[in-house]
């Protein structure tokens, strides 16, 4: 049967309705192929984004009217303690888990980067504490910090020092928050890191050694500089992630009105501080107001974080 | 799902993805013993929590508030995984479920779509593409916070709020997906095969569907793995929008921890269960999901 039809399949392609449908085909084709992905963005990401400008223009609360009040919401935020709080806990606790959490993954790439038995072991070790869900490393960390019977009381009272009250202070509870962020992600930094080693030629470190140059000399001459548009990009996205910090201090203190952050919100972030206006107290013009101070927040970081980057790796 | 991409230029070329990473330059350094102590302790420390879960699931809430802390496990994780699946209030049976129809539907539709956008970026030429492939790079710095009160209230419109359509909505556009598809099909599909099946009278969606897709295969493996472990350990969003007699386990955890059950072990044995999936996965395909990160942050 197949031998019959085929000599006729290419005069039938060359028919003029087939060549027109090819023709449609042809132009129509990657715009459709793109369009789910646009349409569904435009829906689900930016709409939403834009109406939250929109609404926090308004006085909106979930039931009754709504009220045009311009920029009343961000005139007001400015003016609220509870949200410099919330700015001052969300940058310090970003700055106290990404500093020794960079310092860590570069140490660990470098140790990774060299001839080590025991690879691939090694490496997925590392990445283990990334798939962990941050709702099960808060629980975890929770009991290893709890007041009484946690394993860091425990372990700080082997150097004869008292147990601590880890949610109690804004210092502990800093602490203790930084240690489950660094955790999880220092192992996956330092994958990320050492793939951008592993791209630096190795005719570079030849040609240093036999200038004569030591290996700390190597790692900030060359190492360094040639990390830096990845240190740049892992950055950003740590920005983008630190701002969303929300589940590890909420189930940190567990119970009514965890979403303040311990008793004198000594850790509630920025996220906490927009879901606990739009979704406890229902103002959802105030939570779209705070939605777009933290983008604000987050172009500025990261435009100051591109500037050090710059200027520490030595940018010419 | 925070894969760096390293360099946003359409143009930059790329290694492939299945390219093993050359492992070049650490010929020249031996580890020293130092090295492999700095090892063998993040090894350890990086293991150790979920090992203290373990021991936490498997033993009494009395046991776990003793001090010295107990360091072994205990034989009590059959009794805990039972009163926690027997328990009617939690519905952990149920939560489960719906993370695996939450991250597997998302998976799904994220993999088709970034694939079918991918190849049009990678080999269709076609008005604008360069201007929407800029916009598919920039939709990945939106943080999708910002946007949950909108979110909120447009579930409400369509009557779906507290459904489970409410997380998967939100998630089917994927700009990382795209690029990353994007970046693999222009290596991994020859235009000849392309230009090939034309000749021979293929549509754009059977060549899709018959040439490039198989092609595609080793990327969608890895997009894939990674969306479902996003979306199984996602929280914000899920927490907010979903109702209590309707969460993922993610949400199931954290109600299980909030006050009503204050039983340190059966958290504990929620909390493996919930990890339980993804360790599977890490064993499986350990290897991939290194080569994974890596390969989504070199830049060539």
């Amino acid at each position: 049967m197949s031998d019959i039809t085929a000599p006729v399949t290419p005069a039938r392609a060359r028919s003029p309705w087939r060549s027109r449908l090819s023709r449609w085909d042809q132009k129509g084709s990657p715009y459709a192929f793109v369009s789910p992905f646009f349409i569904l963005f435009g829906i689900f990401g930016a709409f939403p984004l834009l109406y939250t400008f929109w609404v926090s223009l308004h006085a909106w609360p979930l039931l009754g009217e709504h009220t045009f009040t311009g920029l009343d919401n961000y005139q007001k935020l400015l003016q609220d303690p509870q949200f410099w709080n919330a700015a001052k806990n969300t940058l310090g606790l970003f700055v106290v888990s990404t500093v020794p959490q960079y310092v860590l993954a570069l140490w660990l790439a470098v140790t990774l980067n060299r001839k080590i038995r025991a690879r691939t072991l090694f490496r997925v070790g590392v990445v283990i504490p990334n798939i962990t869900s941050v709702a099960a490393v808060t629980l975890i960390f929770g009991m290893i910090f709890a007041k009484g019977f946690g394993l860091a009381n425990w372990i700080i009272g082997w150097f004869g020092l008292d147990a601590v009250d880890w949610t109690a202070h804004t210092w502990s509870s800093w602490l203790a928050i930084s240690v489950m962020v660094d955790w999880r992600w220092t192992g996956y930094n330092a994958l990320i890191f050492l793939a951008a080693m592993q791209a630096i030629s190795a005719e570079l470190y030849e040609a240093s050694a036999i200038d004569g140059a030591s290996r700390t000399r190597q790692f900030w001459s060359i190492t360094m500089p040639l990390l830096r548009p990845t240190i740049l990009f892992t950055t950003i996205t740590s920005i983008i992630g630190g701002v969303q910090l929300f589940a590890e201090p909420l189930l940190f203190a567990p119970g009514a009105g965890a979403i303040q952050g311990g008793s004198l919100r000594q850790f509630q972030t920025l996220t906490m501080y927009l879901i606990e206006n739009g979704f406890t107290r229902f103002e959802f013009g105030y939570a779209g107001a705070v939605a777009w101070m933290i983008f604000v927040l987050v172009l500025i970081i990261s435009l100051i974080n591109i500037l050090l980057v710059r200027r520490i790796s030595g940018a010419d | 799902m925070t894969a760096v991409i390293a360099d946003p230029e359409p143009e930059a070329p790329r290694k492939p993805l299945r390219t093993k990473v050359v492992e070049s330059n650490n010929q020249l350094f031996r580890a020293s013993p130092l090295n492999y102590l700095v090892l063998v302790v993040t090894f350890f420390l990086s293991v150790f929590p979920l090992y203290w879960m373990l021991v936490m699931a498997s033993r009494t809430n009395d046991e776990i508030v003793q001090i010295p802390p107990v360091l072994t496990p205990g034989g009590n994780l059959g009794k805990n995984f039972t009163s926690l699946f027997d328990n009617p209030d939690v519905m952990f049976a149920q939560a489960l479920l719906n993370s695996f129809i939450v991250a597997g539907s998302i998976t799904v539709v994220v993999v088709i779509f970034s694939s079918l956008a991918g190849f049009a970026f990678a080999k269709l030429r076609f008005r604008g593409s360069g201007v929407l492939l800029g916009l598919v790079v920039l939709t990945m710095m939106v943080p999708i916070q910002l946007g949950t009160v909108p979110l909120y209230m447009m579930m409400d419109w369509l009557g779906i709020q507290g459904t489970l359509l409410t997380v998967i909505l939100p998630y089917l556009a994927s700009g990382f997906g795209v690029f990353l598809m994007r970046q693999y099909a222009s290596q991994a599909v020859p235009d000849e095969l392309i230009e090939a099946a034309r000749v021979d009278g293929a549509s754009t969606i059977r060549i899709f569907w018959s040439v490039v897709l198989p092609a595609l295969r080793p990327a969608a493996a890895i997009l894939g793995l990674f969306t479902f472990m996003t979306y199984w350990n996602d929280f914000l969003w899920p927490y907010v929008a979903l109702s209590p007699e309707n969460p993922t386990v993610q949400v199931a955890l954290s109600r299980l921890s909030s006050g009503y059950y204050t039983d340190q072990s059966l958290v504990m044995a929620g909390t493996l269960m919930a990890t339980l999936p993804l360790l599977v996965v890490v064993v499986l395909f350990g290897r991939q999901l290194i080569s994974g990160i890596m390969d989504g942050a070199v830049k060539s």
